[in-house]
C-alpha cells in the first residue's frame, strides 16, 4: 500500500467514530440531564478517575484484574474447547453421543449461570473464571467440531498414504484444517468474555471494572460512571484489533485461497 | 512388486448393494510403467484406494513388495486426481513436498536436498516459497508429482492425474512423466480412462471392463522407449494399439449396457 493510500485508508476507519463523537459533544453540551451527562465533563474526569494515583490508580487496580480474569477464563475456554473439539469431532461415535446434550449448554444465556456459580463457587476471583470459561467454551467447542468434521477427504488420504498419523497429523492437518472455524468460534467467544467479565464482577466483587461501574452509580458519581462504559468500549475495541491481527496471521492461506478464487472467477 | 490376485470390491449400503470390482487380477513387475485404462464409472478410483491400501477389499488380495496389503504400504506414494485438494493449502510448496519426509524420519539436511531435488526434476525450482493456489493447476500438479518423488517410493501410484488441466499442460506432464521414469527407473501404475494417453505413456496397458469390473486384456506397448508427442502419435502402431483397445472398450460398454448384463 502506498502512503496515500495507507492515510486514506486510515481516514475512512476514523470517519464514523469522529463524526459519532462529535455529535454526542455538541447535543450534549447543554445537557441539563443528571443521567446524561455533557461528554465534555466525562472527559474532563476521565484522566483523574482511570489514571491518577500511580499504582493505586484505577488502570492497576481495576482494569489488570478484568484482563486478567478475562485472559485467563478465555484461555481456559480455549485449550478445553479445541482439545475437546478435536477429540469429539474426530469421533463420530462420541459426536453421536454428545452433541445434543452440547446444543443445549450452549443454548443456555451464561449470565443465567452467574447465580449457581456464585453459590457454588464463591465471589472470589475463581468463580469468575469460572462463569467466564462456561460462556466461552462453547462456541470454541462447537465450531471445532465441525471444523475437524468438514477435513477433506482426499488430504485425509494423502495423510494416511504417506504415513502422517497420530500428533503429527493433528498438527499437519487437522488443527490447521479447522483454523478458520476454530478462529469464528474464538471471536464469538471473546465477545462473550468481555460481556461476562463485566457482568460477573457487577454481581460480587471488589475491584474490576464491572465493580467500578457499579459503585460510581450506586454513588451517583454519573460523570466517572460513564469513563468506565467509554473504558470498557476502549478495552473491547483493542482486544478485537490484537484479535484481528492474529487471525490476519493464522487464516493467511485462508484469505489467500478466498482472493485466488475470486479473481480466478 | 505389485501384484493383484482375484481382487473383489462390493459396496453395501442399507438397502442395496453395489459389485464395483468383481475379479482383477493382474501384476506390475518391478520398474515397469503400467497405464490401467477403463471406461468411466468402472471402478478405477476404488480399484487404486484398494492397491493404495486406503480400502480394504471385500475379497482378494493385494501384495506389494512380497506383503499383503492392509493399510498403505510404507515404499508407496500416490498422486491423487484432485491435485487442488491434496495438497496443503497452508503450506509453501517447499513444505508441502517436505511433510512427507519429516515423518520418514530424515535429517534437516537430507530433507533439504530430497525437497531441492525434486522440484528441481518437475521443473518448479524457482517456486519454493510460493502457495499451492497461486500456482496454475499443472503446476500445482507438478507438486504433487514432486512430493511424491521425493518420498522415493518403490512403487508410485497415479489416479488420473492429468484428467483437470488443458490438453497442452496435459502433453507436458505426460512427457514428464516418461522422462522421470526413464531416470528413476520407479515402478509406476498410472490409471487413466484416456485411451490415448495409456498407450503414450505405458509399456503396458491393462485394459478394465466396465463395472463390475474384471481385466478385459493385459497388452504390452511396443514402441519404441524414446516417446514424442508428434511422432509417437504418428506412429502405426500407435494407431494399432489405440485402436485395440479403443475397440475392446466399446465391446465392454455394449456388454454392460445389455439388458441381461455382463
Amino acid at each position: 500500500m502506498s502512503v496515500g493510500a495507507r492515510l486514506r485508508r486510515a481516514a475512512e476507519v476514523v470517519a464514523l467514530p469522529a463524526v459519532l463523537l462529535a455529535a454526542w459533544w455538541v447535543t450534549s453540551d447543554g445537557s441539563e440531564s443528571f443521567y446524561f451527562p455533557p461528554l465534555r465533563e466525562v472527559v474532563a474526569v476521565l484522566p483523574d478517575t482511570w489514571f491518577a494515583g500511580g499504582a493505586d490508580a484505577r488502570i492497576v487496580s481495576d482494569v489488570l484484574p478484568s484482563l486478567a480474569r478475562l485472559l485467563t477464563g478465555y484461555g481456559l475456554a480455549a485449550v478445553v474447547g479445541v482439545g475437546a473439539g478435536l477429540l469429539i469431532g474426530s469421533s463420530p461415535v462420541l459426536r453421536a453421543l454428545v452433541e445434543p446434550v452440547l446444543e443445549v449448554f450452549r443454548a443456555v444465556p451464561p449470565p443465567a449461570t452467574v447465580p449457581l456459580l456464585v453459590a457454588v463457587a464463591g465471589i472470589d476471583d475463581l468463580m469468575k473464571v469460572l462463569v467466564i470459561v462456561f460462556g466461552c467454551l462453547w462456541p470454541i467447542l462447537l465450531n471445532t467440531v465441525e471444523g475437524v468434521r468438514a477435513v477433506d477427504p482426499v488430504l485425509a488420504d494423502t495423510c494416511r498414504s504417506y504415513g502422517i498419523r497420530g500428533p503429527g497429523r493433528v498438527r499437519s492437518l487437522v488443527l490447521r484444517s479447522a483454523s478458520p472455524q476454530i478462529m469464528t468460534g474464538l471471536r464469538q467467544a471473546l465477545s462473550v468474555g468481555i460481556i461476562l467479565m463485566v457482568i460477573s464482577e457487577m454481581f460480587a466483587a471488589s475491584n474490576g471494572i464491572g465493580f467500578t461501574v457499579v459503585q460510581f452509580q450506586r454513588t451517583f458519581a454519573v460523570p466517572q460512571m460513564w469513563t468506565g462504559i467509554i473504558v470498557l468500549g476502549l478495552l473491547g475495541v483493542t482486544l478485537a484489533w490484537v484479535f484481528r491481527v492474529v487471525e490476519a496471521r493464522v487464516l493467511r492461506w485462508y484469505e489467500g485461497i478466498r482472493s485466488a478464487h475470486r479473481s480466478g472467477g | 512388486m505389485l501384484e493383484v490376485r482375484g481382487l473383489r470390491k462390493v459396496y453395501t449400503s442399507q438397502d442395496r448393494t453395489v459389485e464395483a470390482l468383481r475379479d482383477i487380477t493382474f501384476s506390475v513387475a518391478a520398474g515397469e510403467l503400467v497405464c490401467l485404462v477403463g471406461p468411466s464409472g468402472c471402478g478405477k478410483t476404488t480399484l487404486l484406494k484398494c492397491l493404495a491400501g486406503l480400502l480394504g477389499p471385500t475379497g482378494g488380495e493385494v501384495r506389494v513388495e512380497g506383503r499383503s496389503v492392509n493399510g498403505p504400504p510404507p515404499g508407496m506414494a500416490v498422486v491423487f486426481q484432485e491435485y487442488g485438494r491434496s495438497l496443503f493449502p497452508w503450506m509453501t510448496v517447499a513444505q508441502n513436498v517436505e511433510l512427507p519426509l519429516r515423518h520418514k524420519g530424515h535429517g534437516r539436511a537430507e530433507r533439504r536436498r530430497l525437497v531441492t531435488g525434486a522440484l528441481a526434476d518437475v521443473g518448479l525450482a524457482h517456486t519454493p516459497d510460493a502457495y499451492p493456489w497461486q500456482l496454475s493447476g499443472g503446476m500445482q500438479q507438478r507438486v504433487a508429482i514432486a512430493r511424491a518423488l521425493a518420498y522415493e517410493p518403490h512403487v508410485m501410484l497415479m489416479d488420473e492425474p492429468f484428467a483437470a488441466v488443458d490438453a497442452q499442460t496435459r502433453a507436458d506432464l505426460e512427457d514428464l512423466i516418461r522422462t522421470l521414469w526413464d531416470r528413476t527407473g520407479v515402478t509406476t501404475l498410472f490409471v487413466t480412462h484416456d485411451i490415448d494417453e495409456a498407450v503414450y505413456l505405458g509399456e503396458r496397458v491393462v485394459v478394465l471392463s466396465s463395472s463390475p469390473t474384471v481385466v478385459q486384456d493385459d497388452l504390452p506397448v511396443d514402441l519404441p522407449r524414446e516417446r514424442d508427442q508428434l511422432d509417437t502419435r504418428a506412429m502405426p502402431r500407435f494407431t494399432e494399439l489405440r485402436s485395440r483397445v479403443y475397440g475392446e472398450i466399446r465391446a465392454a460398454q455394449r456388454a454392460a449396457s445389455r439388458p441381461d448384463g455382463a
